[in-house]
Formats: C-alpha cells, sequence, structure tokens
C-alpha cells in the first residue's frame, strides 16, 4: 500500500538498486542518531547544536526543512535548510544548511535524493533558487553540490580578523 | 578570466568530446575539425592524455580514441594539471620584498584559491551534465575559457 504522504515534499520512498530509501522530515528521536552519524562525518560531537537546529527546523514545515534519508531503522544520511528572504539584499531562495551521508554510502546517490528532495520542499515554499556556502577545502562536498548542478552565485563570502580596539 | 595555455583546452575539448559517448572513438583529425584546432597539435595533446590514462588509442578500421578515465573521479583540475601549473606559488613579476608586491600577492593569492577550488571541484560528469543542459551547443563557443 502507498502512503498519500510520499506525495509531499518532504517525504518521499526511492530505490537505489535493491535498498528502499525513505525520505521523512527529522522528529526528536532521530537526533542521537544525527549527532553520531555528524560525529563519525566530522570527527565533532556536537549534540547541543543539533537539538538546537531540530528544535528551529524540525518543527516548522513551512520555510524549514530538515530531512533524513532511512533504510529501515537506519539512518543512512540527512539535509537541512531553510527559506531566506532579502537577506544580503537577495530575494528569497532556499539555503542548505549542509547534506551529511554515512561516509560509506558516499557517491552511491543518497545524497542526491535528500537534495532533490530539500528542492521540492523549497519549490512548494514558493522558491525556485538554492544556495549553499562550503569551505574552500571541503572537495567532496563542492564536488556534490556541482554535480547538482549548482554553479558560483552573485556573492563573495568576505572577512578579516578584527584589530584590537575596532 | 582565466587564461589556458592552448595545450591545456585542447585536453579539455578532446576529453569532453570523448568522454561524452564512452562507445565511440574519435580521430585526431574528427576532433580537430569540429573545434577548428591543430590536427597534430592535438594529436601531442591526445598522447600525453593517453599516457595520464584518460583515453586510450583503438586501432584498425573505425579506430581513434575513446575515454577510457572514470568521469566521476576525474576532475577538471586533474585534465588542466597534465599540461599547466595551477596554483604554483607566487605570481611571476611581483616583486616579493615591496609593500605593494606583498599586497598585489595577497589579491593574486585569493584568485588562485578560488581557480584552485573551482577547477578541482568539478568532475567530467559534472560537465557532462552542463554540456547536456546547454545543448544545442556551438562548437567553437563554450566559452568557459581562453586560449593563450
Amino acid at each position: 500500500m502507498v502512503d498519500a504522504a510520499q506525495d509531499t515534499p518532504g517525504y518521499n520512498l526511492v530505490s537505489i538498486g535493491e535498498h528502499k530509501i525513505n525520505i521523512r522530515p527529522a522528529v526528536k528521536d532521530d537526533l542521537a542518531n544525527v549527532v553520531a552519524l555528524d560525529d563519525r562525518t566530522t570527527g565533532l560531537r556536537k549534540p547541543e547544536y543539533w537539538d538546537d537546529l531540530f528544535t528551529r527546523y524540525g518543527n516548522r514545515k513551512d520555510s524549514r526543512f530538515f530531512l533524513i534519508a532511512e533504510e529501515g531503522d537506519t539512518l543512512l544520511g540527512c539535509i537541512f535548510g531553510e527559506v531566506r528572504s532579502w537577506e544580503f539584499n537577495s530575494v528569497p531562495c532556499g539555503w542548505v544548511g549542509t547534506v551529511s551521508v554515512e561516509p560509506n554510502l558516499r557517491m552511491g546517490g543518497i545524497g542526491s535524493i535528500l537534495y532533490k528532495e530539500i528542492c521540492r520542499c523549497f519549490r512548494k515554499a514558493g522558491v525556485t533558487k538554492i544556495r549553499t556556502m562550503i569551505p574552500r577545502d571541503a572537495t567532496d562536498l563542492m564536488s556534490f553540490f556541482r554535480a547538482q548542478g549548482m554553479m558560483a552565485g552573485p556573492f563573495i563570502q568576505l572577512e578579516t580578523d578584527m584589530d584590537e580596539g575596532v | 578570466m582565466m587564461s589556458l595555455q592552448k595545450a591545456t583546452l585542447f585536453a579539455l575539448y578532446a576529453v569532453l568530446e570523448l568522454a561524452e559517448d564512452t562507445d565511440r572513438q574519435l580521430s585526431a583529425s574528427e576532433i580537430a575539425e569540429r573545434y577548428n584546432i591543430s590536427t597534430n597539435h592535438l594529436a601531442k595533446v591526445l598522447r600525453d592524455l593517453g599516457r595520464a590514462g584518460l583515453v586510450e588509442s583503438v586501432r584498425g578500421a573505425g579506430g581513434g580514441y575513446r575515454f577510457c578515465g572514470n568521469a566521476k573521479r576525474t576532475t577538471l583540475l586533474d585534465v588542466v594539471r597534465l599540461f599547466e601549473e595551477v596554483g604554483a606559488g607566487p605570481t611571476s613579476g611581483i616583486v616579493q620584498e615591496t609593500n605593494a608586491g606583498v599586497a598585489l600577492s595577497l589579491v593574486m593569492d585569493e584568485i588562485e584559491e578560488i581557480t584552485h577550488a573551482t577547477l578541482l571541484s568539478i568532475s567530467i560528469e559534472t560537465m557532462l551534465k552542463l554540456m547536456r543542459k546547454r545543448r544545442p551547443e556551438k562548437p567553437s563557443s563554450t566559452g568557459l575559457f581562453r586560449a593563450v
């Protein structure tokens, strides 16, 4: 029986080979697995950060999206993003905060499924452009977003160390 | 605007042309004709690409070159680096021992770093997606790079 929710942005059931990947919004019970995945991916354990992020993103379905990919009870990846409006004089667009996939499953299509699904969420929220920001040395992540068709946008990020007294 | 040497540009043309259909074999002259470039120069470039394991020559009737690399893993930087240096240290001509030289080097380094990150993050497969997205193409006007 097909779940009617599968047609709703943020929900999807996708096959990759023999694997049936379920995409759905994150719930509070996912946080422990998300924290562990992030730990395996970045080497940094940040439970407070993810808890705060879930509080801000997990319960908003209109403009903030926190999705997970799972097979059975196993978390395979997650993505979050939000619609931001008029920041830096930009028309409303979808920002992807990050996408994370189980390291040994990378380049298998899970990240692309999550990306496509959050695009569906953004489209439903009324935006047609999607952005992200990536550290210059995060080559794999940049390659991933490039493979989704992303190119350099019209903004350049600038920064400086503040001198004493400024 | 980044300037690529002719050999680099020819290599990128050849790799992208051949990677578009890995079952297809094209001769140096067929590729050269399509891009209106020197067959002799391209033949030399193809030999270099062959040594790097990106293309292989197929002998016999209908022979030519075909792409044999990994389109998902091979980046633009992998190809460019076969023919020229990218981000090879201080920009030549800038006098490093002066304040102006140091300031100019900071700016040029920033440009180099962005160039390096861009070329490193774009795979041949991503380029093929871009090419398919932009069809119908005009062979001589990719507009991506300028050869010098």
